[in-house]
């Protein structure tokens, strides 16, 4: 959610039962500010927060210009000092998958995870077990990365792509109507887009190239992974995801107002096919 | 948009009418204001309806229209040049031939350079005859009401016109082309109409072509810019030029989609409404009738409703807090179950989010002596399933007279049906009412069976919002939604109901050592409790205990022994005898007693605590604490099984 809103969004998002204490709010939307204005960032988003067993992360996004080029993520756990997390690689999102359960909530901390390896020392080759060292940050930042590719939302209409290449926020969105809200396909993955260029030739002749740039959650695997409310009698639409539980996306129809955030574990709902 | 006239009168029964009133607006000089030109154009009007007559025919001069329409940006710019190079040259040839007479044979040569003939030549006819305009000009005004008369007089001279050779494009803007003084017996039209300057006639032209509109779409291409220019005058972004594209967009959008008459309801915003007004009637309702506001003031002792509000404000300090107006709204449908039903405690137990819709969950206890009355139509359809299976044994043995060869009788007996707890004991302490918002109705929950709990302890879902919603599962959930909910109520009650140690005590009028080992079921407030530090709190887990009891593996708090035949069980089960034999000996299931620590708790490291980082949290922990309210997600987080 924006920094700039942020009351307001907590407020709506609050549906699903996580907040924010009120100290942490103070705190957040001072040094919020100071964020922006030491990183020189377009837009501070607030990502949510990932609890831990013994503290929770608070993390924070920052945005460019061009709404969907890689953020800078940063993490704190009084939400008044704020560290750099590095950017997401693959080789960390493979060694990181190893690692099940909670979030210890001390970044420091280093989950052992022993796995065989192969060993060559000259013509023999044998596996050897190797405990490898797996930091908590490095599974922060993976986590982090994973659930904005699968379940960052924005809703149609909020960014527009000009033809230079660079996507800006559309000043003139006045929200989606009450008929659209209800719909799935019109909120998109705020990601560079995967399966549009899948898209049969009819189908693209109806996109508007300006608007529709980036994948729908109409086609989300599994079906049903996305849970669509009306809150607040009607003024108020929340999407939440069942695949990452903790996800909570909110838009109030014919109003400017969205954002998502996430409050949960970290932890991927494996059984979600089952749970359907 | 706005320059689109009413038309007049005396242009019925053209079927080119349309365009003649746009070739009106060409001539008119200004682009917005209609009033004091439109008697100039009437009398146009007139000189056009016959040059149309006149020529080829009607779709002829439709077809030079078209020409026209099309080619007058070049024409414009050719006359504009051509009009500029000549600007010296008065043409003097022809300018005589101004005087004489306004032949319209010599300019109906090629468009173009007509055109530019007509445009070179207009501007001395016009430097020319100024001062004879002005005189005619009174004339003029003097006989404008006549000017109906003057129309009928022309077409005596439809026959001036019929020319062979289309119509130059400008043929038609110029009256005072056509006609020479001399012969029109009515000068002012001519005076009247101020021969158009090249450039306004090009506007004129262009504004024309913006005009047009195509079958498929009635708005005009000049309509839409000029709502698209009003709309940005009057909303004043900044940055105007990188909306653009948006504001097209939207400008079109709003044109197909005109806004909903005032007076008409809007069909998509209905269901809002409805759940206001369903909401209106919680908030009157406190505030009901000014006579029962005595009666009122003696029940505020009495009154089961919990004290959300204050409740919810130590929950949001902790970080776990719906709003505040939500907070505020399940006050008030509180209020409301507590005066629908006998209620003697109450409590808001949480929130289960469900995929349509979510449940808010009510903790209440009955008065001492309410009877529950769904218990017999539980009971029921328990005695019905009896029945049946005692049906299908009877129809077995009479296959078995009819076929010779015996069919081997199954020797799987269905595990013995575990009975479910007494009401206000044990998973039953407390009964739960559900609701999917505040404003509607509460339901309530049926009672949970352990065999219930059993299956819900296997199975994972999601709950959908509708309480009579089939849990479709593996291995099978006995019941529907509700019960599952209720399961997982009593799952969750179980396991995390948690208070600081002490706070809670065991009554002293039960013995201490009860029979068969069972735990004390009760305990009450310690009246002397004093509070423990925060820090100690957050330190050791076994400053915290449970206060709810145990769930067995069974199924239930207490243990029962299955084998053991009661009443019922003999009368059915004479068969089962040689059953119960290969049945191996349950044992008694023990599970730690009420008020255990958590640190006894399997997994415990599973449990997190947290201090409050702020000063303004209390040093001791404060007197009025209730177990906290869960917030469980549809996979219920729990710390221990």
């Amino acid at each position: 959610m924006d920094a700039e809103s942020l009351l307001l969004s907590l407020e709506l998002a609050s549906g699903s039962g996580q907040g924010l204490s009120p100290d942490r709010r103070a705190s957040l939307l001072t040094s919020l500010t100071l964020l922006k204005r030491d990183y020189r960032y377009d837009r501070v988003l607030f990502w949510g927060r990932i609890l831990g067993l013994v503290a929770d992360y608070y993390i924070a996004q920052g945005l460019s210009e061009d709404q969907l080029a890689p953020r800078k993520t940063l993490y704190s756990l009084n939400c008044m000092e704020w560290s750099l997390l590095p950017p997401a690689t693959e080789d960390m999102v493979v060694q990181t998958s190893v690692v099940k359960g909670r979030f210890m909530g001390d970044p420091s901390h280093e989950y052992e995870h022993t796995e065989l390896q192969k060993m060559s020392e000259g013509e023999k080759v044998f596996e050897e077990e190797v405990v490898v060292q797996i930091k908590e940050e490095t599974r922060l930042v993976s986590v982090i990365d994973q659930i904005d590719k699968a379940v960052a939302v924005i809703p149609r209409g909020a960014l527009f792509k000009t033809p230079f290449g660079p996507i800006h926020v559309n000043r003139t969105f006045e929200g989606l109507s009450l008929s659209e809200a209800k719909k799935l396909s019109s909120y998109f993955h705020f990601r560079e887009p995967v399966e549009l260029k899948n898209k049969t030739l009819l189908e693209k002749a109806d996109l508007d190239p300006s608007l529709d740039f980036m994948d729908s959650l109409e086609h989300d695997i599994p079906k049903g992974s996305w849970s669509i409310q009306m809150e607040r009698g009607n003024t108020l639409v929340v999407l939440r995801s069942l695949l990452w539980p903790g996800l909570t996306f909110f838009h109030a129809p014919r109003t400017k107002n969205c954002g998502y955030i996430y409050v949960g574990t970290g932890e991927k709902n494996i059984d979600l096919p089952f749970m359907l | 948009m706005g320059d689109t006239p009413p038309d007049p009168e005396p242009r019925p029964q053209q079927p080119s009418s349309r365009r003649s009133s746009q070739v009106s607006q060409r001539r008119s000089r200004e682009l917005s204001h209609l009033p004091p030109t439109i008697s100039e154009e009437v009398p146009r009007i007139a000189f056009d309806d016959r040059v149309l007559q006149s020529g080829q025919g009607i779709l002829a001069s439709q077809n030079n229209f078209q020409d026209w329409s099309s080619g007058p940006p070049l024409t414009q710019q050719e006359n504009l040049t051509m009009f500029q190079a000549e600007e010296d040259q008065l043409g003097g040839v022809e300018y005589p031939s101004l005087n004489m007479g306004f032949q319209p044979q010599p300019y109906l040569e090629e468009g173009g350079i007509q055109a530019a003939r007509n445009t070179s030549l207009m501007q001395p006819l016009q430097q020319g005859q100024g001062s004879l305009f002005q005189q005619l000009n009174s004339a003029y005004l003097e006989t404008q009401p006549n000017f109906l008369g003057q129309f009928n007089m022309y077409q005596g001279e439809d026959l001036q016109f019929n020319q062979g050779a289309p119509h130059g494009p400008y043929m038609r803007d110029d009256p005072a082309l056509q006609y020479s003084p001399s012969e029109l017996g009515f000068m002012p039209f001519n005076v009247e109409v101020p021969e158009p300057e090249p450039r306004e006639l090009a506007v004129q032209n262009a504004k024309a072509y913006l005009l047009q509109t195509s079958v498929s779409c009635s708005l005009s291409l000049y309509e839409h810019l000029v709502n698209l220019l009003t709309k940005i005058l009057n909303q004043r972004p900044e940055d105007p030029l990188s909306l653009l594209e948006s504001l097209n967009r939207t400008t079109q959008w709003e044109w197909f989609h005109p806004r909903l008459d005032t007076m008409r309801d809007d069909p998509e915003l209905e269901p809002t409404y409805e759940t206001a007004d369903r909401q209106k009637g919680l908030f009157l309702r406190s505030g009901a009738a000014g006579e029962g506001e005595q009666e009122m003031e003696e029940e505020v002792a009495e009154t089961a409703v919990p004290n959300v509000m204050e409740t919810a404000f130590y929950f949001e300090q902790a970080g776990v807090a719906l709003s505040s107006d939500e907070s505020f709204r399940i006050f008030m449908a509180l209020k409301q179950l507590v005066e629908q039903q006998p209620i003697h405690t109450c409590r808001f137990w949480g929130k289960v989010l469900g995929l349509s819709r979510s449940y808010l969950v009510a903790e209440v206890e009955f008065r001492e002596g309410e009877e529950e009355g769904e218990e017999e139509e539980v009971e029921e359809p328990m005695e019905g399933g009896e029945g049946l299976d005692a049906h299908a044994e009877e129809e077995g043995e009479e296959d078995e007279e009819e076929v010779t060869d015996v069919i081997p009788k199954p020797m799987w007996k269905p595990p013995p049906v575990i009975p479910k707890e007494e009401s206000r004991s044990g998973t039953n302490k407390y009964l739960y009412f559900v609701c999917n918002e505040p404003g509607r109705p509460w339901t309530r929950l049926p009672h949970v069976t352990p065999i219930q709990i059993v299956q819900a302890r296997k199975i994972r879902k999601f709950f959908t919002g509708y309480l009579d919603a089939p849990v479709i599962s593996f291995p099978p959930f006995p019941g529907n939604e509700a019960s599952y909910l209720r399961a997982q109520i009593a799952r969750i009650s179980a396991a995390t109901h948690i208070s600081p140690l002490g706070f809670y005590q065991f009554g002293e009028e039960e013995g201490d050592e009860e029979e068969g080992g069972a735990g004390r079921d009760s305990y009450e407030e310690n009246p002397d409790f004093e509070g423990i530090p925060v820090l100690e709190l957050v330190d050791s887990m076994a400053n915290w205990v449970h206060h709810t009891q145990h769930i067995l593996p069974q199924g239930r708090c207490t243990w029962v022994n299955p084998l053991q035949k009661t009443e019922e069980e003999e009368e059915l089960g004479e068969e089962e005898e040689k059953a119960d034999e290969g049945l191996e000996d349950m044992e008694q299931e023990v599970g730690p007693p009420l008020l255990t620590p958590l640190s006894e708790d399997a997994g415990s490291l599973r449990t997190s605590t947290l201090a409050g980082a702020t000063s303004t949290v209390p040093r001791t922990s404060t007197p009025p604490c209730q177990p906290p309210f869960s917030t469980s997600t549809p996979a219920a987080r729990k710390s221990w099984k």
